[in-house]
């Protein structure tokens, strides 16, 4: 297996995460956008936000597939089902550590604490992520394990 | 933005209402926002604040959630409303509720930001919502001092721009005829229609008016929107179309609903899109004849597009169909879709006259011969001498106030004589204290609808058009008297009481008072 190929399907990984959560959003099922979260660390103008979080969630996404990809090799598990599971993992990881953390870290984000500012403006996410829709648990998880399952299924593939 | 004044025993407040401008996606400011603004004016006044949303034509009713110093927010689907006020509000059932006193000089905020399918923006309070006032003050008072009429009516055809503009869809430039649905023609009837829809119908007056008063940059956005809408059932076109181009309107009744004054059925969607109209045709090509003439070469997909147009008008006009008045029933042969039908013909040859799109010498040819023919058969059949009028159908006997329009698109001039006793026919059948019905016809629906805005401006275009100025002023002045007290028109007005009837505001009845203050001004000059 090349390991230039990790790099293509890394890619591949995020495309898929991407659209999961882009899917759950065009459905009404959650209003996560994490592009839009991102983007808005860098620039309060919502229109270049978005693309600037697009572009950084993708890298993002890319560059962390090669910690699956260690982690795949460290425990000898190649598989769609383990990907999967990691993702799920990693999935639960950020909704309940990181997105609460996030009015605390992200400069335009309102807060319990700092309230809303001329700076501070973004709805928080809240534990869960459940400000975003009682949906958004459930989709940011498929999307993870999409990201997994395709990293592992396509190491199992070329293995 | 709207300023009303409450005075109690013991003191007085002003209410500031308005919608932030949206500044484009510079900054994280909410996309659609009502914002509300309470000031103490003198001594104290007790207010109440009471806020009781119902989504979805109230079939959803949403609990507000508290989020702590972030405010309430409802939520449903993927929308989400966020409540912000510096008034202390509390739930009571599902409604929020607040009271405090307020004293002179004391400024209390109230905003309402929607979201749908993102996380929401939460607009910051004080300050910083004096700053998005007096933006929204600033980039409107620019706007309107952009107006190029300079005439005795500026404040009310200011007035008329800035209705249109807000009825106007940000991004897409399409023009709703009314922001609301089921406001009755008749009061405690069934003429209760859902008027949130671009009608083409109203294309060519509308371009017009935005282009006489120099709002080029908004007609040709609508216009652009009108191109690219009217794709999808090209080169045939469709009565109406909602705000994103959308085809399907379906029609339906809500019954749980009261209506205005018990006026039901409450009816979203609307089945006149279903309708055949053959004056659409010669509304479009004559917008853009307004729009592109003198300005050089229409690119090639639009000339093609508006051509098009011609090919159908060449093919049809000789069918029957709803009129502009979209009436429901059996389909007729209305002189006024003939006119529009000439006039479809005639803008484009005119287009290709002005080097605005090379038609083919055949096409000329046909477009020409047709726009003969047509003419032939509105004056022989839509001219009926017995009555010494212009005929709402062909061989028949009843007048319609839409023959107006034959002077105002250039038709016929309004000094014709034919015209001019299709003006006193008009008045002598559908004019009543000054103003006009649009029709003389039962048309079958419940109840009796009022006179019909944009036809009273349409007579004083007419008398304009024909120098007679005085007698233009006096309507225009009668039309004025009945504007509610913002300089606001509904569609229609009640005879007897000279209350507005139907949707509100709308469109069509601004569109007539700018078009007839630009020819009395055009007249006068």
């Amino acid at each position: 297996m090349s390991h230039v190929y990790l790099v293509l399907w890394g890619l591949l990984a995020t495309v898929a995460m991407t659209a999961v959560l882009r899917l759950s959003q065009g459905f009404g099922w959650s209003r996560l956008s994490l592009p839009l979260l991102v983007g808005t660390f860098l620039t309060g103008q919502r229109d270049r936000a978005v693309v600037w979080g697009y572009v950084l969630y993708v890298i993002g996404g890319w560059l962390f597939a090669f910690l699956y990809f260690l982690l795949f090799d460290s425990i000898g598990l190649h598989t769609w089902w383990f990907g999967a599971l990691a993702g799920l993992v990693h999935g639960l990881f950020l909704l309940v550590c990181v997105l609460p953390l996030l009015p605390f870290l992200h400069p335009r984000m309102a807060s319990e604490y700092h309230g809303v500012t001329a700076r501070r403006q973004l709805e928080p996410p809240g534990f869960m992520a459940v400000n975003y829709g009682y949906g958004t648990p459930l989709t940011m998880l498929a999307a993870q394990a999409v990201y997994g399952a395709v990293l592992g299924g396509f190491v199992q593939l070329a293995g | 933005m709207l300023e009303t004044d409450f005075t109690t025993e013991n003191g007085s407040a002003r209410l500031l209402d308005l919608m932030p401008i949206d500044d484009g996606g510079r900054s994280l400011r909410p996309m659609r926002e009502v914002l509300r603004a309470i000031e103490g004016m003198e001594g104290t006044i007790e207010i109440e604040v009471r806020l009781d949303l119902q989504p979805d034509y109230a079939r959803r009713h949403p609990r507000p959630r508290k989020r702590g110093r972030l405010g309430w927010a409802y939520v449903w689907g993927d929308e989400v409303l966020a409540v912000r006020s510096d008034i202390e509000l509390r739930l009571e059932g599902d409604a929020l509720v607040g009271t405090m006193v307020l004293g002179a000089g004391e400024r209390r905020y109230l905003s309402l930001a929607y979201t749908r399918s993102d996380p929401a923006i939460l607009p910051p309070l004080q300050q910083h919502a004096e700053e998005r006032i007096a933006d929204t003050i600033h980039w409107w008072r620019e706007w309107a001092a952009r107006c190029r009429y300079t005439g005795p009516y500026r404040d009310q055809v200011v007035r008329s721009v800035v209705t249109l503009k807000l009825l106007t869809y940000t991004l897409s430039g399409a023009i709703v005829a009314a922001p609301t649905t089921s406001l009755p023609e008749a009061i405690g009837k069934g003429r209760n229609w859902d008027y949130r829809y671009c009608w083409l119908r109203d294309a060519g007056l509308t371009t017009q008016a935005l282009l006489a008063t120099g709002y080029r940059e908004e007609a040709m956005a609508f216009l652009g929107w009108m191109l690219h809408a009217t794709r999808l059932s090209w080169p045939e076109l469709q009565v109406m179309y909602d705000v994103f181009g959308r085809t399907r309107l379906d029609e339906s009744e809500l019954t749980h609903l009261a209506g205005y004054a018990g006026s039901r059925p409450v009816r979203i969607g609307n089945d006149a899109y279903r309708q055949r109209q053959l004056d659409i045709y010669g509304e479009v090509v004559t917008a853009a004849h307004a729009a592109f003439a003198g300005n050089g070469r229409l690119d090639s997909e639009s000339a093609r597009m508006l051509t098009g147009l011609g090919d159908v008008v060449c093919r049809q006009w000789h069918e029957s169909d709803s009129s502009i008045w979209e009436v429901r029933g059996p389909l007729r042969h209305y002189t006024f879709s003939k006119v529009m039908c000439w006039a479809a013909l005639d803008g484009l040859l005119k287009l290709h006259d002005d080097g605005a799109i090379a038609l083919a010498p055949a096409k000329v040819e046909a477009f020409d011969r047709e726009r003969a023919a047509i003419e032939q058969a509105i004056e022989r059949r839509g001219f009926n001498a017995t009555i010494g009028s212009y005929a709402s159908v062909l061989d028949g006997d009843k007048v319609d106030a839409s023959l107006l329009l034959m002077a105002c698109i250039g038709y016929k001039d309004a000094d014709d004589p034919r015209m001019r006793a299709t003006y006193d026919r008009i008045h002598q059948r559908l004019g009543r204290n000054g103003l006009l019905y649009r029709y003389e016809r039962f048309d079958g629906i419940d109840g009796v609808e009022g006179a019909f805005g944009i036809c009273g401006f349409w007579a004083i275009d007419n008398l304009a058009k024909r120098g007679d100025l005085d007698a233009a002023e006096r309507r225009f002045q009668h039309m004025l008297a009945h504007a509610n007290d913002l300089g606001l028109y509904a569609e229609e007005i009640d005879i007897a009481s000279g209350a507005a009837l139907g949707n509100f505001p709308q469109a069509f009845t601004h569109v007539g008072l700018i078009n007839a203050a630009v020819a009395i001004e055009r007249a006068r000059a």
